[in-house]
């Protein structure tokens, strides 16, 4: 049923590459290489710790729902 | 001032006679006093009613006692007016008894009656002093003793002399001061109660400094490693179900975030967007041409008009003109007499040169076309006033070309540094290169008028003598059409160049043929022996009438310009060989239509392969009524073209043959020559015989320009569009006199906007459509 989900994923057009991260920002499981892999968990993980806890200090019943980051080239979303 | 019991009259000269109250006559100051008889006053209200004077007063008059009512002259106005009534006998007895005795008491009544004591003039008499001369003796002042003179005099020359001032301190000299010292003076002291004082708090600051120590400088450095779990590990935590629930929670929105990313495009730049729609609806920004350079050359161009202008596909900034002999209309025809004062040229200019040209390119006869090589922009076909067709290479100036700006600064400097004038017009002599042609068509074959229109044909075929087209892999472009007024359209092969060698041995060879040292050897063997491919007649075959094509236009005429340096990269060596007919494909889905401009005004829609053969379709449509002076394509539609002639241009889609799509009207001065603009595809120029430019925008107004600008004050013979760059688009306008002026197409009228393509594609489709209902009406009101 994992696999169905992120196939499900995947299989959307326009999606690049898919990445599953645990909470200590390891990557488990991924369609990159592992360098480009390891390079976005270690940038994006931090980056979603601070936001979502930058949304809970706003509204401490508020939690982060999808982080999506647009860039001129790429659009990454994080959930 | 009221007083309850006087009411003040104004008594008229009129009603004065009556009561015999005149003032100054019976009345007087003195004698103000008046008793009327009630009886009479009575009478005067019932004759004069309202007018009367004691009008106001009647209810006092009727309720009065008494048989006589007093009236008192009031000379000065004290209760109102000039006259008052005293409305009760009392009051009445009051004022006739007491003014007479009470000058001394006051009245009741608070009546104040006025002394007026009789003028008595002053009298002399005797000073009496009263003991003020003394003072005024004592306040004088007198000279006690008598005054003493004194005269004071010194030589004349010690007056103005320098002084010098010198300093000397006072304690020194004995007795010069006397000083008055302060001393404590035992009478008196006075005891201080209360004292101001003021406190601040400042804190206590202290600097210190310390350095630490740096025993011995180390570089530390750290080197990691990124965590990593093990395959193992990551089965295991891909299989936990706390990921099969995070995932089956999260997937959903996953999945609309990637849906909205379908349904709208996301790197759409929203700002850019309103940007750009601003700038096209709002307000009326300036749309204009601004004038960016000019060319003039008054020793090649003198008296000589522009027949043919354009622009160096490759190197940023060159233009080439054509001259030609300015003849009027009927020397045109007759093309007799030539006179040759002037060598016909075709000149180079640059951007950064604006007073000498860079290049110059001899021609045999005047040119009244010409086209760079497409594929080859060092090769230049031109057409000649005689019917010839000339060629030049000019590779060996392409790197001056391209060096124009250094080139330019260089002769410059040198002109400053000469002195004599003289000696300058010889260097400007040796600086301008001329070209000479390479290859002229030869007389007998060639065109029997002048040649008015010369293309390349694009690269991707070649006709042979069969009719049947070929494709041309070497991607060179090797084959011209030219058409001409005297019915016929050629068409030319151009053999693929061969590059000159400076090798000695090779100089025997070409010693046979007499040449100039410097023009380069290519096409040696066509100079005067070029014979034309196919040559096409064009004619009804019925009535035997024939065209005289001013301008052709085939539908595969879109240039892509190569650089030069792809051409370098081939083989250098390459002999001169003839297309062979072997590996080559046929191509069978060319479109082979073309459209002809002719001299009497008609524009002839004709296939070649078909006039090869013998049979006719072709259609003719009579719309302009001079010769037709532009036919261009579309840069953006493929199958829409412009015409011009005369007084009106037309708009034609290949297909429809009802005619045109767009007609204008006869405009006022006569159109010379149109373009249609390279970057918007529903805009337009056309220049006219005046110098104007008109600026035809079909999306704004159909029916007339949209803008035109004045250029110059003679006839414009010849517009050129070109883009430089993504921020500069220019207009090349040459005139009759000789001059070129390149104009730089503002913002409005080279950036489409977003749908313009669209539209204007919408706006042909409609004007079609509305010519089929045209004709569908004409065919049933001609049924009935």
């Amino acid at each position: 049923k994992v696999e169905d989900i992120l196939k499900r994923i995947q299989a959307h057009s326009g999606v690049i590459a898919t990445m599953v991260i645990n909470d200590e920002g390891v990557p488990i499981r991924t369609t990159l290489d592992n360098s480009t892999t390891v390079q976005h968990a270690g940038l994006l993980h931090p980056l979603t710790m601070n936001v979502r806890s930058a949304v809970r200090h706003l509204d401490p019943e508020n939690d982060l729902n999808l982080l999506r980051i647009r860039s001129k080239k790429h659009e990454i979303m994080v959930a | 001032i009221g007083h309850p019991e006087f009411f003040p009259l104004v008594f008229t000269t009129k009603t004065q006679e009556i009561f015999n109250c005149r003032v100054d006559e019976d009345v007087t100051e003195e004698n103000c006093f008046k008793l009327i008889r009630k009886d009479d006053i009575i009478q005067d209200l019932k004759a004069r009613a309202a007018i009367s004077d004691f009008h106001p007063v009647k209810n006092i008059v009727l309720e009065y006692q008494g048989e006589e009512l007093l009236v008192v002259f009031d000379p000065k106005f004290q209760y109102g007016q000039n006259f008052y009534l005293v409305a009760s006998e009392e009051a009445k007895e009051n004022l006739l008894k007491p003014p007479e005795t009470a000058e001394e008491k006051e009245a009741e009544n608070q009546e104040e009656t006025l002394e007026v004591c009789p003028y008595k003039p002053p009298v002399h008499k005797p000073w009496v002093s009263l003991g003020s001369e003394k003072e005024v003796e004592e306040e004088s002042v007198k000279d006690g003793v008598t005054k003493i003179k004194y005269m004071f005099s010194r030589v004349r020359r010690k007056f103005g002399a320098p002084i010098t001032f010198t300093d000397k301190n006072a304690s020194e000299v004995k007795d010069s001061y006397i000083e008055c010292t302060s001393y404590q003076d035992k009478a008196f002291s006075i005891k201080k109660l209360e004292k101001d004082m003021g406190v601040q708090m400042v804190p206590r600051v202290t600097e210190a400094s310390t350095q630490t120590t740096w025993t011995y400088p180390k570089n530390a450095a750290t080197q990691y490693f990124p965590r990593q779990l093990s395959s193992e590990e990551k089965e295991e935590s891909l299989s936990s179900e706390k990921l099969k629930d995070f995932l089956t929670s999260v997937h959903l929105r996953m999945e609309i975030a990637l849906q909205q990313n379908e349904i709208m495009n996301a790197f759409f730049d929203d700002w850019k967007a309103l940007a750009e729609d601003e700038s096209s609806s709002g307000g009326k920004p300036d749309v204009y041409l601004k004038a960016y350079q000019s060319f003039v050359d008054l020793r090649y161009l003198k008296d000589r008009t522009i027949s043919c202008i354009c622009w160096h596909p490759t190197i940023y900034g060159i233009i080439a003109v054509s001259a030609r002999q300015r003849l009027s209309y009927e020397e045109q025809f007759n093309l007799s007499e030539k006179s040759l004062l002037q060598q016909p040229v075709i000149l180079f200019w640059s951007f950064f040169d604006p007073l000498h040209p860079q290049l110059m390119l001899e021609c045999p006869e005047d040119i009244c076309c010409f086209q760079f090589s497409p594929s080859d922009p060092n090769i230049i076909a031109g057409g000649c006033i005689n019917g010839q067709v000339v060629l030049w290479d000019i590779s060996q100036h392409e790197e001056k070309l391209q060096n124009a700006e250094t080139v330019a600064d260089e002769v410059k400097m040198t002109t400053v540094n000469m002195v004599n004038v003289p000696t300058l017009n010889v260097l400007y002599n040796t600086e301008l290169p001329l070209v000479r042609y390479c290859a002229v068509s030869s007389i007998e074959s060639c065109h029997k008028k002048p040649v008015t229109d010369i293309h390349w044909l694009p690269d991707c075929f070649e006709d042979n003598q069969m009719g049947a087209t070929f494709e041309n892999r070497d991607e060179i472009r090797v084959q011209l059409v030219t058409c001409s007024p005297d019915c016929s359209i050629l068409f030319w092969d151009v053999p693929v160049p061969k590059l000159p060698e400076p090798s000695s041995e090779k100089l025997e060879n070409y010693a046979l043929f007499d040449t100039a040292p410097d023009v380069p050897d290519t096409l040696k063997n066509l100079d005067l022996c070029w014979k034309p491919l196919i040559k096409i007649d064009l004619h009804e075959s019925d009535t035997t009438k024939e065209y005289g094509p001013t301008r052709i236009n085939l539908r595969e005429l879109h240039y892509h310009y190569k650089t030069s340096e792809k051409l370098h990269t081939l083989s250098p060596q390459r002999e001169v060989r003839t297309p062979s007919s072997k590996n080559r494909r046929v191509l069978e889905n060319i479109s082979t239509g073309f459209f002809v401009g002719t001299e009497d005004g008609e524009i002839v829609y004709s296939d070649w392969v078909i006039e090869i053969k013998g049979q006719n379709h072709t259609q003719k449509y009579t719309i302009h009524t001079e010769t037709i002076n532009t036919l261009q394509r579309s840069p953006f539609f493929e199958d829409i073209i412009l015409s011009i002639g005369g007084r009106n241009f037309a708009i034609w889609k290949e297909g429809v043959t009802n005619g045109p799509i767009l007609q204008s009207s006869c405009s006022a001065g006569r159109n010379t020559v149109g373009r249609w603009s390279l970057t918007r595809p529903g805009v337009f120029f056309i220049g006219r015989d005046d110098g104007n430019i008109d600026i035809w925008d079909l999306l704004k107004k159909t029916h007339k320009p949209s803008h035109f600008q004045h250029i110059c004050k003679s006839t414009i013979t010849s517009i050129s569009p070109w883009i430089s760059s993504t921020k500069q688009h220019f207009l090349a306008v040459s005139d009759d006199l000789g001059a070129l002026h390149v104009l730089e197409i503002c913002q409005m009228l080279s950036h489409p906007s977003r749908n313009e393509h669209a539209s204007i594609l919408d706006y042909f489709e409609r004007e079609v459509n509305y010519l089929k209902y045209c004709e569908q009406e004409f065919q049933e009101f001609q049924a009935k």
